[in-house]
């Protein structure tokens, strides 16, 4: 007896077959010519230098952190939406206050600056400067960055 | 003839062949797509694009297939060879696996579980695994930079798309795909991007929400197939390649062949889940299984081709406009629009 659910895992079986066997058909027809040359890492034309394996920016593991956070919040509010026609306005309230907790942490984050990725500094343009300078202002005051005015 | 018989009277070969189907599927519309998407660029650019293969260059995909299957395939000496051959095998799963929910018609889906959207996204995330896999086995500096971008912005985009889904949940009350397209069978009136089979004043309250989630859900799911304006994983001007830089030959067409099935995928789960699927936009008028097939694959094309037009008008978006785009726009407006609906679905 066959489940709906044994059918998706033939899809899957099926995926790793049809893979596997165009692999295979590729290695029937292709050449195999391998030198040392040619199985170094690619790096532009030159030699690389060092291992790729290297530290990756923090930010990568914040976005990782916060995704992981609403992703648990949509698994909770999938079941709450399949029935949610059956609950009514209790349902509704019920979830309302799961949403404002999540929201809370998410104003947070926002403001913490997690959200944020690097931006590159807006360049003054040199019209503008000359402009600034002939009338006299100081142009600290008025080209500091959004970040920086912050602190 | 007996051998036969005896063959289709077997249920699980029944079904395995069912499940061919949407592979042998798959590979014909990657060879349509494929040809569509040059010729659809070139001719945005002023270009004509393929010209000496067969008329109009319309074997050229094939000659590009052979060509791929020719292709030697080089592993790199400092890579991990294991996580390296594994990479593309867990990437085309994930994309195979999704079309097992995919209602292609009234009398076809691959897998009627109850589950079907959840799943989707379960599945869908299998594809970031197999990117950031090879990205990190490659070994090289491209491809890793590639490969975690890639992972933080379709991570990044799978919350706007889930909550998507599940508007559309809380309004047809049914995970399942084709339960969700019967919801909204009868024309196009009773489409979800339109307000649903609901009475008239409901409907007219639930449209602006339906047609922003909607909106939201067709922007995230480019950015979740990491196509132009969202292609920063395979920046070609900086990153080379990004995750298959160090890739060739058949393994490098497997992840190209899992990219055009990922476009269809979520072009199909945007049409299932907004524009009523199998469904006939005119109501009695031309449905029934056979239109149903026919009905499912040109919405979905109609979308496919509105990617690829896309693709080739926008420029790309920078990494920080990116993140800012999914956290800062594009899921604070699901939330406004999932309290809305919610709201409007109880009063």
């Amino acid at each position: 007896m066959l489940t709906e659910f044994g059918k998706a895992f033939i899809f899957l079986l099926l995926g790793v077959i049809f893979v596997v066997l165009g692999l295979f058909g590729a290695w029937i027809f292709r050449p195999h010519r391998p030198y040392p040359e040619k199985n170094a890492t690619y790096e532009c034309g030159e030699e690389p230098v060092g291992s790729a394996w290297i530290r990756l920016n923090v930010r990568f593991y914040v976005i990782a952190l916060v995704f992981l956070i609403f992703d648990v919040e949509v698994a909770v509010l999938f079941p709450w939406a399949l029935v949610y026609r059956q609950f009514g306005l209790f349902g509704f309230l019920e979830m309302a206050v799961f949403l404002v907790i999540l929201f809370v942490g998410y104003a947070y984050v926002w403001i913490k600056g997690d959200l944020d990725w690097d931006k590159p500094k807006p360049e003054i343009s040199v019209i503008k400067r000359t402009i600034v300078t002939a009338i006299g202002m100081d142009s600290k005051h008025v080209f500091v960055d959004d970040d920086e005015m912050v602190e | 003839m007996e051998i036969i018989q005896k063959l289709f009277a077997n249920e699980l070969i029944v079904s395995i062949l069912l499940s061919l189907l949407p592979l042998v599927f798959i590979i014909a519309y990657a060879l349509v797509v494929l040809y569509t998407e040059m010729k659809v660029a070139a001719h945005i650019q002023d270009r004509v694009a393929y010209m000496r293969t067969g008329w109009h260059g319309l074997l050229q995909p094939i000659a590009d297939m052979l060509k791929l299957l020719q292709k030697e395939d080089i592993i790199p000496d400092k890579a991990d060879k294991l996580l390296f051959r594994l990479a593309p095998i867990i990437a085309f799963v994930g994309t195979y696996a999704a079309y097992a929910v995919l209602p292609f018609s009234s009398i076809y889906i691959g897998s009627n579980i109850n589950l079907g959207a959840f799943f989707l996204v379960a599945v869908g995330s299998l594809v970031v695994v197999g990117i950031l896999m090879a990205g990190w086995a490659s070994n090289n500096k491209w491809s890793l930079f590639g490969g975690v971008r890639s992972a933080a912005q379709m991570i990044s985009y799978e919350i706007p798309t889930a909550i998507a889904i599940i508007i559309v949940v809380m309004i047809t009350g049914s995970l399942n795909l084709q339960d969700v397209t019967k919801f909204q069978d009868g024309g196009i009136g009773n489409w979800v991007v339109f307000g649903g089979p609901s009475p008239w004043l409901q409907k007219l309250m639930l449209m602006p929400f339906t047609i922003i989630t909607f909106f939201i859900l067709f922007v995230s799911s480019i950015a979740e197939v990491n196509r132009t304006p969202f292609d920063l994983p395979e920046a070609e001007s900086e990153l080379v390649q990004g995750f298959n830089t160090e890739y060739s030959g058949m393994r490098f067409a497997m992840f190209y062949l899992s990219e055009y099935a990922n476009l269809f995928t979520v072009s199909a789960v945007g049409i299932a889940l907004f524009l009523g699927g199998w469904s006939s936009p005119f109501g009695t008028f031309m449905s029934g299984p056979v239109w149903g097939i026919f009905w499912f694959v040109a919405k979905a094309y109609i979308f496919v081709l509105v990617q690829i037009w896309v693709r080739w008008t926008l420029p790309r978006l920078r990494v920080d406009q990116l993140m800012y785009v999914s956290w800062k726009v594009l899921t604070p407006w699901l939330f406004v629009c999932l309290l809305s609906v919610g709201l409007i679905l109880v009063l």
